[in-house]
């Protein structure tokens, strides 16, 4: 498959992306490009069109204008290819609780028709990365908040995906298991994967992002490395570049 | 499509049956109570109904005077249709597929027997005695009750023109062929509509089970792997087939333990089996439709009721006590055909070939093949929004 982005070190190009639910535009003229083996964090308050550009991302959601590319596919009309290098974690906890943690990761594995043999291997490293392996047999339905979560971060990591997609990956964890997520993120990062997530946790962004965009209201309004932003805008933490920017802070909404 | 994909998805669905308490009743522990349940209740008890009945009066002697009046009578009597057959195998054909319910062959003396009693009627040694054969469908309580009776009354009052019931008659009955008046309870006439009755709550199990995925994220999830929704359909309808199948042989098992024992041979087992999976295919389709129209899982609970109640009462062993408007509004449904398949099958004992079996398949084959790619459609075009 021939690539089709000239910049070899463009995983994921975003271009002029606008998203309309009818009258309310959700996201809008979005332009980002995120390098191979980069953690991105795309940061804003709830209802900031995060997510939404997540499902443009995916290919769930057909964007009103712009275009979408993921590993040099484009989502909209190379669907499949660009589905087969990545690896998603949706912001709300989808997973089968009648199945165990280790069937729901295996399933997803089947579904990406991993092979036999190495699928048995990837299950269970997974579950070892996220603190999971010893719970595994146990149905999902059973687990906390946290460990759910977890389990759904195994979900979208079991293929080894070139480029992860996580919405909101420690939403409800605790401190620990938050770390251990964290460590994970920065190994896969370390390892070549480019990996693009939402959060509303500043010092989640700080800790693991290479390179942050912040929006509001769907639209860009700042865009570097924490360290690049804190000193721009002469700000102790993103929440306070936030705060300079919007006039509020980041968890009371869009 | 990727076979594995679908397999791997088919394989959920039976984890889901297996392991949720409220699929496995509805699927599996509900319609073993039921048919349990109906078995214990009216396993001994009989029926009544009002129908007219099919007759076809065999006349091996050809149509004389007395062969005539006799249907004449018969025909007057208004529970029953006569029809003439030229010969007893065609006859008897038709029986076995339910499109009459009873014969009555009239033997080639029967003109010679009526010209004897009419000449010397106080004279019973110059009668020349003979008998009129009767076969009985086994599923027809009324048809086993009441035909022997009316048929010895019309012969007779309306051939022989005697009055009293005491008053030796040439004629005799034989003992109705193939009918165990005894052992056919209401139970062995509406077990046959039990496995359509089954099967429908599959509408409600398809529709809760694409309404709750959805809901919580995981069709979009499944949605955004390579797995197509071709790959996702024919997991569904993998797994909700075998479904079908177990809930049809676990239905079988309990009729059979409560004294239903089918009239059919290897072929015609296989045959009922058949018609019954096929039908699972009708029911998924009417649940995908259902998905793709509620908002909840709560919701096409509801709705799926739309498709399931016209089957379960015009389709159904329901729909043997209905009006006969509603019997013909039942022909429209294929869970109608399941039922009228099985009847013919395994209580009739038709042949696995025969016309009625083989129209009551392909009608159900077509309508199901029908209902579940409109179902597809119609979930692909508005079951994710």
């Amino acid at each position: 498959m021939q690539r089709e982005i000239g910049r070899t070190t463009t995983a994921i190009a975003i271009e002029g992306l606008t998203k309309d639910y009818g009258d309310v535009r959700a996201v809008e003229g979005l332009t980002l490009n995120i390098s191979e083996a980069e953690i991105f964090g795309l940061l804003g308050p709830n209802g900031s069109g995060k997510t939404t550009t997540i499902n443009c991302l995916t290919g769930l959601l057909k964007p009103t204008k712009g275009r979408v590319r993921v590993n040099g596919f484009d989502v909209q009309s190379q669907q499949h290819q660009a589905r087969e290098v990545m690896g998603v974690s949706p912001q709300e906890t989808a997973i089968y609780p009648y199945l165990t943690g280790k069937e729901n990761v295996q399933l997803f594995g089947q579904l990406y028709s991993v092979p036999k043999a190495e699928l048995r291997q990837r299950v269970d490293h997974v579950l070892e990365k996220v603190g999971l392996l010893e719970d595994a047999g146990r149905r999902v339905g059973k687990y906390s908040g946290g460990m759910k979560r977890r389990v759904s971060i195994a979900m979208a990591l079991v293929t080894d995906p070139k480029i992860i997609l996580l919405d909101e990956p420690t939403v409800g964890m605790d401190p620990q298991a938050r770390r251990a997520i964290w460590d994970f993120v920065l190994e896969l990062r370390d390892q070549g994967k480019t990996i693009m997530l939402t959060t509303h946790y500043m010092e989640e962004a700080e800790e693991l992002c290479d390179e942050v965009a912040i929006i509001d209201h769907g639209k860009l309004i700042a865009l570097g490395s924490p360290e690049d932003l804190k000193g721009r805008f002469k700000a102790r933490d993103l929440e306070d570049v936030f705060i300079q920017l919007t006039g509020r802070r980041i968890r009371e909404g869009a | 499509m990727r076979m594995g994909r679908a397999l791997a998805l088919a394989k959920k669905d039976w984890k889901k049956v297996l392991r949720d308490p409220a699929f496995l009743f509805i699927i599996i522990l509900f319609p073993v109570m039921l048919t349990l349940a109906f078995g214990t209740s009216f396993g001994a008890v009989g029926g009544s109904q009002t129908v007219t009945l099919n007759v076809a009066a065999v006349p091996l002697g050809g149509n004389s005077t007395s062969s005539l009046l006799f249907v004449k009578d018969l025909q007057s009597t208004n529970v029953v249709k006569v029809s003439w057959y030229a010969d007893n195998q065609t006859a008897q054909s038709e029986l076995s597929q339910g499109l009459v319910q009873v014969i009555v062959v009239l033997p080639a003396g029967f003109d010679t027997t009526v010209q004897s009693f009419r000449a010397n009627p106080g004279a019973p040694g110059l009668w020349t005695n003979t008998t009129v054969a009767l076969y009985l469908d086994k599923g027809s309580l009324i048809a086993a009750q009441v035909i022997p009776s009316v048929v010895q009354q019309v012969l007779q009052q309306g051939v022989l023109g005697i009055k009293s019931a005491a008053q030796a008659s040439p004629f005799s009955l034989s003992t109705p062929t193939e009918v165990k008046v005894q052992g056919t309870t209401v139970f062995q006439m509406f077990a046959p509509g039990l496995f359509a009755f089954a099967s429908i709550y599959m509408i409600m199990m398809v529709a809760q089970s694409y309404t709750t995925e959805r809901e919580s994220g995981l069709l979009s999830r499944i949605l955004v792997t390579p797995a197509t929704s071709v790959d996702i359909l024919a997991g569904s309808v993998v797994s909700y087939l075998a479904i079908g199948l177990v809930q049809a042989l676990l239905v079988f098992a309990c009729v059979y333990a409560l004294g239903y024992h089918p009239a059919a041979d290897m072929a015609g087992l296989a045959v009922g089996f058949l018609v019954i999976t096929v039908f699972a295919l009708c029911n998924i389709g009417f649940g995908l439709i259902t998905a793709a129209v509620a908002k909840s899982a709560g919701a096409a609970t509801g709705i799926s009721f739309v498709f399931l109640m016209p089957q379960l009462f015009l389709g159904t062993f329901v729909g043997t006590a209905l009006s006969s408007t509603a019997s013909a509004a039942g022909r429209f449904l294929p869970a109608y055909y399941v039922t009228d398949a099985l009847t013919s099958l395994w209580t009739r004992g038709a042949p696995a070939l025969s016309q009625t079996v083989l129209t009551d398949l392909a009608f159900v084959s077509v309508s199901s093949v029908i209902i579940l790619m409109v179902g597809i459609q119609v979930f692909k075009s508005f079951g994710n929004r």
